[in-house]
C-alpha cells in the first residue's frame, strides 16, 4: 500500500459529491440493486462466459449516468486485479479437458473458468466502485443504518471515514520525515519502526480523546445519531425492481446466445 | 487474504455473512452496553491509525525484505474483543469500497477471516491467558508472535476451506492449503513482530494508554461468539462435506454427470447457486451450449433431442453462438452505456 492510493479515496470523494440522476437515487435501492447484481453473476456455472456478458449493462449505465470517468475506475480495477488472477491461474492448469472448440481449435476448461472469472471479477469490482463513487459514504451508511445495520456499526464507519484522511496524513508527514532524514536507507528497521508507529498510535489516541472531549462539549450524551436525510421516491422503487427483473430474465435465459442465433442465420 | 467476489459462491458468500452479520450486531449491542462513550471515538481513530500503519513498512530482521501491520491483533489488544472486531470489519468495509480489496459478496468471509479469529479466539483464549496483565517486556514478543501466527493461519484456513467451497477456483484443497499456511506462517511473523513492537512502544511510554484499553466481557471468558463461530463453521463444512460426496467426486465423473442430468438431482439441496443453476439448465433453449468433450457426445444428443426446437447439435455452432452472441451483448451494453454519457454530457451543456 502506498501513499498514492489516499488521493484516490479522495477521488472517489469528489465523485461521489457530483450530481447526476444516478446521485440523486437512494442510497438503499442502489445499494439493493448492487448486492442482487452481485449474486445472480457469482451464481452462474464456472465455464459461463457468454450468458455473463448481458451483466455488463448495469455497471455501464452506473458509470454513464453518473458520469463517471472510465479510466480512473479501470485503473482501480487493474490495481485490485493481481489476487483473483493468482488464484484463477491455477485452474488452465489443472483442468485441461477440452471444452470449447472454434473450428479445430479446442479450449480447456481451465482457461474458460479463469476467463469466466476475470469477468466475474470486472463486473462485480466494477459495480462495487461505480456504487460508492456515485452514492458516497455518508449516504451509504445513512442508507445502510436505516435498512437495519447496527447503528453503533454505522457511526465506526462513518468516523473511520472521517479520520481516514487525518491519520494518514499525519503518517505520511512522519514516513516523509523519515526519508528525508535517512536517505537511501530503505525501510526502518524495527527499534525504529516501533517509536515511529507507537508515536503515530498515541497522536492518534490523543486525537480519538480530543474527539471526544468535542463530543461532549457538543452535548454528547453517549448515543449516536446518523442523519437520515432521503426518502425513497417511486424512481428508487423502479431502479431496484426494474434491474432486479433484468438480473432474472439473463440468469434465466441465455441472453447473449439468443441474440447470436438471432444474427446468425441457421444458428 | 482478501478474497474477491470471483471466487465466492453466493451459498458460501451467503452463509459466512449470516454469522458475521450476527457478530456484528452482537458486538454492537456490547459495545453498546459497555457504555464507556469515550469508545466510539477511539475506535474510530484506531481504524484510521490500522489504515495509516499498512502504508508504513518496515525492514524485516535476517531477510533484507520489508513487511506492515495487519493491525488485527493490535486492535483486539487495544480495544477488546467486540470494539476490535467493529474496527475490523469497518476498516475491511472501507477496503473493499474504495480500494476493491475484496468484494461485498466475499466481505463476510474476509471479515469472518481476518477479525473473529484475532478478536474471538486468539484474543481472549491464547493472548490474554498467556501475556497476563503485566506487559513484560521478554514474554510480550513470543507471545505476540505466537498469537498472531495462529491468528493468520485460522484466517488462511478459513480463506482455503471458503474458496474451495465455493468451487469456483479448481485448486484443490490439499494443494491450496500447503500453499497458503507457509505464506501466512511468515506473515503471521511479521505480523507478531510488528504488534509487539508497538504495544511495547506504548507501554514503555505511555503505560496506562495499555492499561486504559476497556476490559470487555471477552476477557471473562464469554463463549457466546465462539459458539456463534463455530455453528457457521460447522454449517459450512456441513454443506462442503455433502456437496463433495453427492456432486463433485472428480472432475470428469463431475462433468459426465453434469450432462446426463443426474448431478441436478443430486445438487438440488445444495442451495442458490445449484439451483438456479437448475432453473437455467431446464429452461435455457440448449442447455450446456458450448460444452463439448469427446466423452459426452451420446449425452449431449440426449440432452437436445429434447428440445423443441431443433437446433443443430453441432457443438461448434452453438459455442459460436454464444461467444458472438457476448460479444454483441457486451457491445450493446457498451453503446447503451456510451449512449447515455453522451447524452448526460449534451444535457450539460
Amino acid at each position: 500500500m502506498s501513499i498514492g492510493r489516499w488521493t484516490e479515496v479522495g477521488r472517489m470523494d469528489e465523485l461521489a459529491r457530483r450530481d447526476s440522476p444516478m446521485h440523486r437515487l437512494d442510497a438503499r435501492a442502489k445499494a439493493l440493486t448492487t448486492i442482487v447484481f452481485i449474486v445472480v453473476v457469482m451464481s452462474f456455472p464456472r465455464y459461463d462466459i457468454a450468458a455473463l456478458m448481458p451483466f455488463f449493462l448495469y455497471p455501464f449505465v452506473l458509470v454513464a449516468v453518473g458520469d463517471l470517468p472510465v479510466g480512473f475506475l479501470f485503473r482501480r480495477i487493474l490495481v485490485a486485479a493481481p489476487f483473483a488472477i493468482l488464484i484463477g491461474i491455477f485452474n488452465p492448469l489443472l483442468d485441461r479437458t477440452p471444452r470449447l472448440f472454434l473450428g479445430e481449435y479446442a479450449i480447456t476448461g481451465g482457461w474458460v473458468s479463469f476467463a469466466s472469472i476475470l469477468l466475474r471479477f470486472f463486473l462485480t469490482v466494477s459495480a462495487a466502485l461505480a456504487l460508492i463513487a456515485c452514492t458516497g459514504m455518508h449516504r451509504l451508511c445513512a442508507g445502510l443504518e436505516r435498512m437495519g445495520l447496527p447503528r453503533v456499526f454505522a457511526a465506526q464507519l462513518l468516523f473511520l471515514y472521517r479520520y481516514l484522511f487525518v491519520v494518514a496524513h499525519e503518517g505520511s508527514r512522519m514516513v516523509r520525515g523519515f526519508e528525508l532524514r535517512s536517505y537511501g536507507a530503505g525501510a526502518p528497521r524495527l527499534r525504529v519502526y516501533s517509536s515511529l508507529l507507537g508515536h503515530l498510535l498515541l497522536r492518534s489516541m490523543d486525537r480519538g480523546q480530543g474527539v471526544h472531549r468535542a463530543m461532549l462539549a457538543r452535548g454528547f450524551d453517549g448515543e449516536i445519531r446518523v442523519l437520515r436525510g432521503e426518502s425513497a421516491r417511486p424512481v428508487d422503487f423502479v431502479f431496484f425492481v426494474g434491474w432486479t427483473a433484468f438480473f432474472v430474465a439473463a440468469r434465466v435465459w441465455n441472453l447473449a446466445d439468443l441474440l447470436g442465433r438471432v444474427v446468425l442465420p441457421g444458428g | 487474504m482478501h478474497m474477491a467476489d470471483a471466487l465466492v459462491s453466493p451459498a458460501v458468500g451467503g452463509t459466512v455473512w449470516a454469522a458475521t452479520a450476527g457478530l456484528i450486531a452482537y458486538s454492537a449491542r456490547e459495545v453498546k452496553r459497555s457504555s464507556d462513550d469515550r469508545l466510539a471515538p477511539m475506535m474510530g481513530v484506531l481504524g484510521a491509525f490500522v489504515f495509516a500503519a499498512q502504508m508504513i513498512n518496515f525492514s524485516i530482521p535476517l531477510t533484507g525484505s520489508s513487511g506492515h501491520l495487519g493491525g488485527g491483533l493490535l486492535l483486539a489488544i487495544l480495544l477488546g474483543p467486540h470494539a476490535a472486531f467493529l474496527t475490523i470489519a469497518s476498516v475491511l468495509v472501507v477496503q473493499a469500497l474504495f480500494f476493491a480489496d475484496g468484494g461485498i459478496l466475499a466481505l463476510g468471509c474476509n471479515i469472518f477471516n481476518m477479525g473473529f479469529f484475532p478478536a474471538f479466539i486468539v484474543y481472549p483464549l491464547l493472548y490474554r491467558p498467556l501475556a497476563g496483565d503485566s506487559r513484560i517486556a521478554s514474554r510480550l514478543w513470543p507471545v505476540s508472535i505466537l498469537s498472531a501466527v495462529v491468528a493468520l493461519l485460522l484466517g488462511a484456513s478459513g480463506v482455503v476451506l471458503e474458496t474451495t467451497l465455493s468451487g469456483v477456483s479448481e485448486l484443490p484443497f490439499r494443494t491450496f492449503i500447503l500453499l497458503m499456511l507457509p505464506i501466512h506462517l511468515a506473515i503471521g511473523i511479521v505480523e507478531g513482530l510488528a504488534t509487539a513492537a508497538v504495544v511495547g512502544f506504548v507501554a514503555r511510554a505511555r503505560p496506562e494508554a495499555v492499561n486504559a484499553s476497556p476490559r470487555v466481557s471477552g476477557a471473562r471468558g464469554d463463549l457466546r461468539p465462539v459458539l456463534i463461530g463455530l455453528l457457521a463453521a460447522a454449517v459450512v463444512v456441513g454443506a462442503a462435506v455433502s456437496w463433495f460426496a453427492s456432486t463433485h467426486p472428480d472432475g470428469l465423473e463431475w462433468s459426465i454427470a453434469k450432462v446426463s442430468g443426474s448431478e441436478e438431482v443430486a445438487g438440488a439441496s445444495v442451495g442458490v447457486h445449484e439451483r438456479l443453476a437448475q432453473v437455467q439448465e431446464t429452461t435455457a433453449f440448449l442447455p450446456d451450449y458450448g460444452f463439448k468433450s469427446n466423452e459426452t457426445e451420446a449425452a449431449l444428443e440426449e440432452s437436445s433431442a429434447s428440445e423443441s426446437e431443433a437446433w443443430p447439435a453441432v457443438d461448434a455452432g452453438t459455442s459460436v453462438s454464444g461467444l458472438i452472441g457476448g460479444t454483441i451483448a457486451f457491445l450493446l451494453a457498451g453503446i447503451v452505456g456510451f449512449g447515455l454519457k453522451r447524452r448526460r454530457v449534451a444535457a450539460v451543456r
